[in-house]
């Protein structure tokens, strides 16, 4: 008998052979551990792990089910609160979400929810069952520009709604961050993306690629000439950060974001395609977060030793466990309380060295964490040729600089009522980390959904 | 799917495609740029927009095969098609943002350097268009390279200049400006747009005459929207994104040298890519070097 307090294993792919492909690591539930699994589900009346989910799924219902072994059930009632379970059961950051709160958790491991919702969604998925059919059309045109889980979910629920929905996306592959970021090796694109972005059009949903809003078209002219009765805009914040230390322009210095989408959306890894991607042989990836990982894993593959050079502690690193344990298990090495001052160069500009600090915690600052203070006269060379910086992104002006009266806020993003989307320019309304900055998958699926309320709500009263 | 309308060859190495994109043609300026994909397998090609017929819904762009996908482009015809097509991106050249009155009052000059002729061609129209006269410099390495002659006399006052005499000005194209400055001309904005070191050249006898310079950049891109940040080039003492920023800067406060650098990185990796593409299926492998033979 297995230890209830212990989650059922997940099967992986050995460490060693996954450092050298892109495929997934993760293998995820068969049925039979997906049953063994959700056995270990209390069925809490005041489920806690309910609180802890953004977009609130009935989690001990649908676990409920699983432990029946009706996964059609598990299915809708998933589908009732998420659009993107198969996604959101991979990426979502289950410890500080559901699982962070679930009661098992307190005397042993929580319950896998992640894992049981990926497992129901997959299996959904290969049933071949498709969300509801559309309702009867209503007349009404809705532009939805960006094409990341914010924009997918928000088009998904007018569609359902009756609403003619097009999306407007700026790269050539629908998807946002889903696409262009997440790493294969977490997210499968043609196994898991592609069906979830097919599903949408199947709703109904045209999407237009290669359609750079603010450039292409602004919205106040996709209003005026083309009809739209109400906008969305899901823009994502693809801005990357730099740090401004000397040697930053270096020959070898790519933001993650480049690196990223030269192997995930231009698939730069596999010989077939015609994008090049810089295969260092010592790699340094400064940062900490989700997108470190994905760049110093994705190096790593590409056959480098990998070094990520985080200025704080193991503990405040804020990429998931899951990632970071899965980076270890990998052979990443983690250079933690250590920050670059600057990047070498030799005679070519080409990075040769990465010139770094060493830290210590101090007092906690504004976010609660410890200050991260330099520790005087302990500066270190570590030999690298590529150094990746991942210090975060923020929103794009392209859209709030080309729309007239779109308020935004001092970090760019802009600005939405919580509940509704609605932004401060009549029939156009927002979500996702256009509107947060950088967050999660799950908020910006979230978002969609409440700002689609919002649109439905504003064009029946009009 | 975009369209290709109208597919030419304008010199020994330099071709010109007309692409139906009603959304770009719509929308696009002089001095913005677009990104082609050709195929899945494709990488996006940025190519500066050097025509537009607003009406017909088409956009020209005008390249010179140098790597594995340019070269690839060389054999589109009249009736295939691009898989991608996206724009326009960057920002319009200032003649046409600025105050009109003040563009109005400005002698401008533009040095166009091989391939570069084309980017320059919608500028110098527009400024016709408006009522501006300009000078023109073409220069190119010798008489069979030298493109758009006839569309350009139309637009500005000609220079032609080849560098080895076998058209027009013997010499290159700053050595013309150089002399046209020592006849007696005057200019208030100088508009250099080519091969980067041709562009440095020119910022230097810019600088040198005392003539404000805008050049425009093409450093390595990949999304063309701000995404990535490869396409970072120094201005002064800032980094800038040529992409949302750019493409065109002031020529005197780029750092050449390093952009030129930035420019090689892939020189290896592309460089694998062609020798792969050019021999093709004779490709025999064996040097352990190139990949091919995995
Ligand atoms: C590498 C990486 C790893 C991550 N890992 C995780 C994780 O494990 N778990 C998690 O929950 N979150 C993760 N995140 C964060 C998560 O992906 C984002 O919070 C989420 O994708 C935001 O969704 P969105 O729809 O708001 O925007 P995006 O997904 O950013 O989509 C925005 C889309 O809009 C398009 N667009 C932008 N401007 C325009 C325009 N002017 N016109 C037309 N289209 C435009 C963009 O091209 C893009 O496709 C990660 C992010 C990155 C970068
Ligand atoms: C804003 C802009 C406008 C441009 N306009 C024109 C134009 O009108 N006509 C024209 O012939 N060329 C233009 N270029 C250059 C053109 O994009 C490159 O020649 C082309 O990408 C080379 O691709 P390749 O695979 O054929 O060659 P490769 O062998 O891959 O590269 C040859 C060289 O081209 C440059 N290059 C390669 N890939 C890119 C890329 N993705 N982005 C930018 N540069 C790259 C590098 O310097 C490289 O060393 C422009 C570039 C930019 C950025
Ligand atoms: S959507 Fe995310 S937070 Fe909600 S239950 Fe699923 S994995 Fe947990
Ligand atoms: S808190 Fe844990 S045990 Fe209780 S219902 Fe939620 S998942 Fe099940
Ligand atoms: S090309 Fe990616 S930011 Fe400019
Ligand atoms: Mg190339």
């Amino acid at each position: 008998m297995a230890d209830v307090l212990k989650k059922v294993p997940v099967r992986e792919q050995d460490p060693k052979v996954r450092a050298t492909n892109f495929d997934e690591v993760c293998l995820g539930y068969n049925k039979d551990e997906a049953v063994e699994e959700a056995q270990r589900c209390l069925g809490c009346k005041k489920a806690k792990c309910m609180e802890g989910c953004p977009v609130q799924i009935h989690i001990p219902d649908f676990i409920g089910a699983v432990k029946e072994g009706d996964f059609a059930k598990a299915y809708s009632v998933i589908s009732e609160s998420s659009a993107l379970p198969a996604i959101c059961g991979r990426v979502c950051p289950q410890e500080s979400q559901c699982e962070g709160r679930c009661i098992r958790g307190i005397k042993g491991e929580a319950v896998s929810i992640g894992k049981l919702e990926r497992f129901v969604a997959d299996w959904a998925r290969e049933q071949g069952i498709k969300p509801a059919a559309p309702a009867e059309k209503n007349g009404k045109k809705v532009a939805v520009i960006g094409s990341g889980p914010a924009g997918l979910t928000c088009a998904g629920d007018l569609a359902k709604l009756g609403y003619d929905v097009t999306i407007f996306e700026a790269l050539h592959k629908a998807g946002g961050v889903l696409v262009y970021g997440i790493p294969e090796f977490r997210l499968p694109k043609d196994g898991v993306v592609l069906p979830e972005v097919e599903n949408v059009k199947s709703l109904g949903v045209k999407i237009e690629t290669d359609v750079i809003i603010g450039k292409s078209v602004t919205i106040d002219e996709l209003m005026e000439n083309e009809g739209f009765d109400a906008v969305f805009i899901g823009s994502g914040a693809g801005l990357p950060k730099f740090m401004g230390i000397p040697g930053e322009t270096a020959c070898g210095v790519f933001s993650a974001n480049e690196f990223l989408t030269r192997n995930n959306l231009m698939k730069a890894f596999d010989e077939k395609y015609d994008t090049p991607i810089f295969h260092g042989k010592k790699v340094a990836v400064v940062g900490g977060g989700n997108v470190a990982m994905d760049a110093a894993r994705t190096a790593l593959r590409l056959g480098a030793e990998v070094h990520i050079i985080y200025r704080r502690s193991e503990e405040e690193l804020p990429a998931r466990k899951e990632e970071v344990h899965h980076a270890k298990e990998e052979g990443i090495i983690f250079d933690l309380l250590t920050n670059p001052v600057e990047i070498l160069e030799d005679e070519n500009d080409w990075v040769k060295g990465i010139r770094c600090v060493r830290m210590e915690l101090g007092e906690p600052d504004a976010s609660g964490r410890r200050r991260p203070v330099e520790v005087e006269g302990s500066e270190f060379d570590i030999d690298v040729d590529t150094v990746i910086m991942s210090l975060g992104t923020s929103p794009n002006p392209l859209i709030s600089s080309t729309t007239k009266g779109l308020e935004i806020n001092k970090r760019k993003c802009i600005v939405a009522a919580e509940d509704t989307g609605a932004t401060s320019k009549a029939g156009v309304f927002a979500g996702g980390d256009a509107v947060t900055g950088a967050a999660t998958v799950i908020l910006a699926m979230g978002a969609g959904k409440e700002a689609a309320k919002g649109i439905h709500e504003y064009l029946s009263q009009k | 799917m975009f369209k290709i309308v109208k597919a030419e060859q304008l010199s020994a190495n330099v071709y010109k495609k007309v692409v139906l994109a009603p959304r770009v043609a719509a929308s696009c300026q002089p001095g913005q740029f677009i990104i082609v994909r050709l195929d899945e397998t494709g990488e996006r090609i940025p190519l500066t927009i050097c025509d537009y017929d607003r009406e017909a819904g088409t956009v020209t762009i005008v390249f010179q095969p140098i790597g594995v996908s340019t070269s690839k482009m060389v054999d589109l015809k009249e009736g295939d098609y691009f898989l991608d097509f996206v724009g326009p991106l960057g920002r319009p050249s200032e003649l046409v943002t600025d105050d009109f009155e003040e563009v109005k009052k400005k002698k401008v000059i533009f040095i166009a350097g091989g391939v570069g002729t084309a980017p320059v061609y919608p500028q110098a129209k527009w400024l016709h268009d408006h009522g501006v006269e300009c000078d023109i410099i073409i220069g190119a390495r010798s008489k069979d390279i030298l493109i758009m002659e006839e569309e350009m006399s139309k637009v500005g006052n000609l220079y032609l200049c080849t560098d080895d005499g076998s058209y027009g000005f013997k010499g290159v194209g700053t050595a013309m400006l150089e002399k046209l400055v020592s006849e007696g001309h005057h200019y208030d904005l100088c508009v250099a747009i080519g091969p980067m070191i041709m562009m440095k050249f020119a910022c230097l006898t810019t600088k040198k005459l005392g003539i404000p310079t805008i050049v425009s950049m093409n450093p390595i891109m990949v999304d063309g929207t701000g995404m990535c940040g490869a396409c970072r080039v120094v201005v002064g003492d800032e980094v800038k994104f040529a992409c949302v920023d750019g493409p065109e800067f002031d020529g005197h406060k780029i750092d050449f040298d390093q952009a030129m650098k930035r420019a090689a990185m892939y020189k290896t990796e592309e460089g694998r890519r062609m020798l792969a593409y050019k021999e093709g299926k004779t490709h025999h492998g064996g040097c352990g070097n190139c990949g091919g033979d995995k």
